[in-house]
């Protein structure tokens, strides 16, 4: 191939006006362009922290799997959980390419250096939960999430437009759920009353701290990192969900909640932005619980890693062997299978 | 030249003669990172064509494709997979500026709009 031009210029100032250029077209920044220190860190940052949220997320809900009121529900609790699992991977996937390294994110995790929501910290009391966490909680998420799918980072906005496809999905079991259960006996929407309490609240602080108070933001903003400001998309969440609770026939825990007739959207009440922090420091109800099980995760589970890893390697030794068959490839790929020493096995299984 | 994993977004050149943002020193240490990264492609139905997708850590091809599999088909996404070590891909350099795409910014006559017809002209 021919060759990149190698001289990296004595200043960054052409580099970086080439990148507000790009920015300020609304072209995404793909992985091997120039891009300021702090972006770089922004975006590992919240990328990190972003997926660290769809993996302790799964802790939640994983807890109902066993409890699931009918193989329907657990089947598609299930899914659910799985996707969890699939969003953070997407997401690790596109912090690898900004040189961060997955294994070392999850050890920040699991070290309480790096962050991940707080909605996460507070418990699944109730099966309930299950459903209005799929409402209020992912329905938050995607209000957060759908602007990211236009994040000036590549890889980041592709991540995002997989996920919010799937999110969808969550929300709606969510609500279909909640549906079910208050088309059901008094105790039971006596149990999604007491559910939408609990999670109301935490499901608005999702959004970050407010405007005033998130020194963050405007650089964000200016990068195309973040698109709209927390209180904006607080605001559009409120303005989408006080419909759908009144649909649903349950009460939002806030006696101010009014619809201002002037601007069409909805007054909510202050915010108890000291839960928020307390929270965020580790003073929830549920993060240790959250977090040592996602240490026990890796530690208990570290020998599966090395047993595919051992019989990868005795694989490979199988197939170095001329004698050796039947796998269906493309193309024979000699250059995994070359030695250390750097002789490579004999071209193996062509098969077109 | 060796090449880097870009995670899911296709893999690219580096090396000591290839500018990059993060100098070396400053990566993490890769040392835990003994799966290799493999980027994978789905093809999402008969007649189309196979599409990056994202990518993936695996011991080994196999499991790569069970984990590719897992990962990004579980809505019949897809009627087949291919997965590559990322380090297998040779890339051109992504920036749009890059020399190597400079033949064919000035070759305009090999457009179909290059050519005007009259309007009476059919089936053209």
């Amino acid at each position: 191939m021919s060759a990149p031009p190698l001289e990296r210029p004595a200043d960054d100032t052409a580099l970086q006006a080439h990148f507000d250029a790009t920015v300020a077209a609304e072209h995404r920044i793909e992985p091997r362009d120039w891009m300021p220190e702090g972006y770089r860190k922004t975006l590992i940052r919240q990328i990190a922290q972003h997926a660290h949220s769809e993996i302790i997320g799964m802790q939640p809900e994983g807890d109902w799997l066993l409890a699931a009121p009918s193989l329907r529900r657990k089947a598609i609790l299930l899914a659910k959980v799985q996707d969890e699992a699939g969003h953070g991977l997407y997401l690790y996937s596109a912090a690898e390419t900004l040189g961060a390294d997955r294994a070392d994110l999850t050890d920040k995790l699991i070290e309480g250096r790096q962050k991940y929501s707080s909605i996460f910290n507070y418990p699944t009391l109730t099966y309930a939960d299950v459903g209005v966490i799929g409402w209020l909680v992912d329905g938050a998420a995607i209000c957060n999430q759908v602007p990211l799918c236009r994040s000036s980072y590549g890889p980041y906005a592709r991540a995002m437009i997989r996920v919010c496809k799937e999110e969808s999905f969550h929300q709606r079991q969510g609500y279909e759920l909640l549906m079910t259960m208050m088309r059901g006996t008094d105790a039971q929407r006596a149990m999604v009353q007491d559910a939408v309490d609990r999670w109301w609240w935490p499901s608005l602080m999702m959004f970050g701290p407010p405007d005033t108070d998130s020194p963050n933001s405007a650089q964000s903003m200016a990068w195309g990192i973040k698109r709209h400001s927390n209180d904006e998309l607080r605001q559009r969440f409120v303005d989408m969900t006080v419909p759908q609770a009144e649909f649903l026939g349950v009460t939002l825990p806030d006696p101010e909640l009014s619809l201002d007739p002037e601007t069409g959207r909805y007054r909510f009440g202050a915010i108890d932005w000291d839960e928020l922090k307390r929270v965020i420091s580790g003073g929830g109800p549920c993060n240790v619980e959250r977090i040592t099980r996602r240490r026990a995760a890796r530690d208990d589970n570290a020998w599966v890693t090395e047993a595919a890893t051992a019989y990868a390697a005795k694989r490979t030794g199988e197939r170095a062997s001329p004698q050796a068959g039947g796998t269906s490839r493309l193309r024979g790929t000699a250059t995994e299978e070359r030695n250390e020493s750097g002789v490579e096995p004999s071209s193996p299984e062509k098969h077109s | 030249m060796s090449m880097t994993s870009e995670g899911g977004h296709g893999a690219v050149p580096t090396g000591p003669e290839v500018p990059v943002e993060v100098a070396p020193e400053k990566l993490p240490a890769a040392t835990r990172r003994d799966w290799p990264l493999y980027e994978v492609f789905v093809r999402g139905k008969r007649g189309l064509n196979h599409v990056h997708v994202g990518s993936l850590h695996a011991p080994d091809d196999e499991m790569a494709v069970h984990a590719a599999r897992d990962l990004y088909t579980r809505r019949n996404e897809g009627v087949s997979i291919w997965v590559v070590q990322a380090a297998d891909i040779t890339a051109s350099s992504p920036d749009e500026k890059d020399p190597m795409f400079a033949p064919s910014g000035d070759k305009v006559y090999r457009h179909p709009t290059f050519y005007e017809i009259p309007e009476n002209v059919p089936h053209i």
